[in-house]
């Protein structure tokens, strides 16, 4: 190997040979310019009072009015603690359900059964959000609902329109968000889980350990890097919100705003219905650089558990 | 999952029994919400109008289904444009981002670093909504285009570094370097002994693009109002979205905008039917593809 590039070198320089490698990496990087650099020139636009007539270089400056604006409402308060608080919970109750069915679903001595059942539990991440917000409507439409009729069956109130009641909106988001993601969170811990030698599992057979104390002493501490690596890993991520979810499922119902508004949504409403684009890219790059932030921060933790696993 | 289960260290019968009924029972609630919606697209409209939404309607038909077939043009243009948006885009992407790739994987090369810090900083920081609207509406003149749907979602930094993972994992340095001595270039290396080499590779990064492509209604949403180009998926939301409209507004519009509007709008079953074959399709097909789905996971949370 070593001669033939030595005697290629004396024919040709080496970034000849090279051309090749240019030539394919250049249709991704061109993707990379135009579709996530390009944009980045566009957050100027946070600094202006956008006027799309004029274009982004000619519209006026307006200095940080827009982030004032965002900063002295309420609306950034609102919108950053549901990303955030919402995430939170999701990440730990995904994880938390996640190892839990992993656990019940390695010990079903039927093999057959057990990946049937996992078949199953990843189904529901396939739907797209339109979609789960309609099976989300057919439970909770105020006049045909299914979980009205629950409600009646159990002697309560008849007729409730839960698009219109703020409270329950909290648990309806986090019941269809376990709903969709835990099976298929699950998949990890269940490939994990299959990795553990059996040696020690017939160690601690022999020694008299029950199932649970098997479940406690030997499988969860295999699974502890895991689970903190994809915990601070999801950490990194808790200032985007999944915007699918909290737009479609809520049907971008105003009175909900409270409890549904998240930062993604509030971008998007923030240009799409109100035109007010100056904002929505003020509050899009606070997001932006908050995340970033968070990225690097839960990255340094990772590097320090597991070099293997940090991105940088 | 394990392959080498021990007899003596597995739990005891009566145990496996209740754990059987017990996750069996919460697979059935799991399917039950897409049941629920399978069946209302079966109830004839009386049945809706007295039981409302339940699991046993008394009266089956499959008249929605039959109405769609017959005036559903554009429903079968919405299966068109998804069907062309998931095949071009992943095809295309497919091969752009596996030569990135193969090129990421290639550790001899000196621009490698720069290349991999260019895209990597892709993932840390994004410019946002705001601006990918503006720059893909006014200067890339992609609205109400087909093209919307294939170039933006062209290459994922974060699918390529999971195919260079494949690409180290599954072919050996040394074929490089043998097909190198015998004077094959890049080009020919990527084509004849790459591509066939790691099928696996494509066909996971391949299935999480065409699950997320037939999924995707955002891009509709904001970038399409002509109704040739709508997909599915965007097509959906527009519906929710008219029945949003009608309940909000009820006050002040009168009898025959809102008759107009419901005369336009599918019936209750029929919304149900559109749901039910815009997710077929892909419900049909995940479970015989599942193991790249397990494979893409694994792959992607022990090496991101």
């Amino acid at each position: 190997m070593n001669v033939t590039q030595k005697k290629e070198r004396h024919l040709r320089p080496r970034w000849v040979d090279d051309i090749p490698l240019y030539l394919m990496a250049l249709p991704g990087l061109l993707c990379l310019l135009i579709f996530s650099y390009l944009p980045m020139i566009g957050l100027v636009m946070a600094f202006q009072k956008l006027d799309l007539r004029k274009g982004i270089f000619t519209s006026p400056w307006v200095g940080l009015d827009n982030f004032k604006f965002l900063f002295y409402s309420t609306d950034a308060w609102v919108i950053t603690r549901n990303t955030v608080c919402y995430n939170a919970v999701f990440i730990v109750l995904n994880m938390f359900l996640a190892v839990l069915l992993a656990l019940l679903l390695s010990e079903l001595i039927s093999r057959k059964l057990a990946k049937t059942l996992q078949t199953i539990f990843i189904m529901p991440h396939f739907l797209s959000w339109p979609v789960v917000a309609i099976i989300a409507f057919a439970f909770l439409s105020a006049n045909n609902g299914f979980l009205n009729k629950i409600v009646a069956f159990f002697g309560g109130p008849e007729r409730t329109n839960w698009y219109m009641e703020v409270k329950p909106w909290p648990l309806i988001l986090v019941v269809v968000t376990m709903w969709k993601g835990v099976g298929y969170s699950a998949i990890v811990y269940l490939a994990a889980i299959s990795g553990i030698s059996q040696e020690y599992y017939e160690a601690a057979m022999l020694d008299g350990a029950s199932k649970v104390q098997q479940a406690r002493y030997i499988t969860i501490p295999h699974l502890k890097t895991m689970m903190t690596i994809l915990l601070i890993m999801a950490i990194g991520g808790i200032f985007r919100g999944d915007f699918g979810l909290f737009y479609t499922v809520p049907r971008n119902t105003g009175t909900l705003y409270p409890v549904t508004n998240i930062i993604d949504t509030y971008v998007y409403n923030a240009m799409a219905v109100l035109s007010n684009y100056g904002m929505a890219t003020a509050a899009g790059l606070y997001q932006s650089v908050v995340g970033c932030i968070l990225i690097f921060i839960s990255n340094k933790i990772v590097s320090r558990i597991e070099p293997d696993n940090a991105l940088f | 999952m394990a392959k080498t289960y021990n007899r003596l260290n597995s739990i005891s019968p009566g145990w496996n029994i209740a754990l059987s009924v017990l996750l069996t029972i919460s697979a059935i609630l799991c399917v039950a919400p897409l049941v629920l919606v399978v069946v209302i697209s079966l109830s004839s409209s009386s049945s809706l109008a007295y039981q409302g939404y339940t699991f046993w309607p008394s009266e089956w038909t499959t008249v929605a289904y039959r109405h769609l077939a017959k005036t559903g043009t554009q429903i079968a243009n919405g299966y068109k444009v998804t069907i062309a948006y998931t095949v071009v885009n992943t095809v295309l992407s497919l091969f752009v981002m596996s030569m990135f790739a193969y090129v990421l994987a290639q550790k001899n090369f000196k621009a490698r670093r720069a290349i991999t810090l260019f895209a990597f900083f892709t993932m840390l920081f994004s410019g946002g909504l705001v601006p990918s609207y503006i720059l893909n509406v006014q200067y890339l003149g992609m609205y109400n285009t087909f093209w919307i749907f294939i170039f933006p979602g062209l290459m994922s930094f974060y699918s390529c570094v999971i195919l260079r993972t494949f690409i180290t994992s599954s072919i050996p340095d040394s074929l490089f370097e043998a097909a190198k001595i015998d004077g094959a270039g890049h080009f020919r290396i990527y084509f004849q002994i790459v591509l066939p080499l790691f099928k696996a590779g494509l066909a996971t990064i391949g299935l999480f693009k065409v699950v997320g492509n037939w999924n995707d209604w955002f891009t509709g949403k904001l970038y399409i109002t002509e109704p040739k180009l709508t997909p599915l998926n965007t097509m959906l939301t527009r519906i929710m979205d008219s029945i949003s409209f009608i309940k909000n507004n009820a006050a002040n519009l009168n009898d025959d905008q809102i008759k107009a509007i419901l005369n336009d709008m599918p019936t209750e079953s029929a919304r149900m039917a559109i749901t039910v074959i815009t997710v077929a399709p892909i419900l049909f097909a995940y479970p015989f593809f599942q193991k790249y789905f397990v494979q893409g996971l694994t792959i992607g949370s022990v090496k991101g």
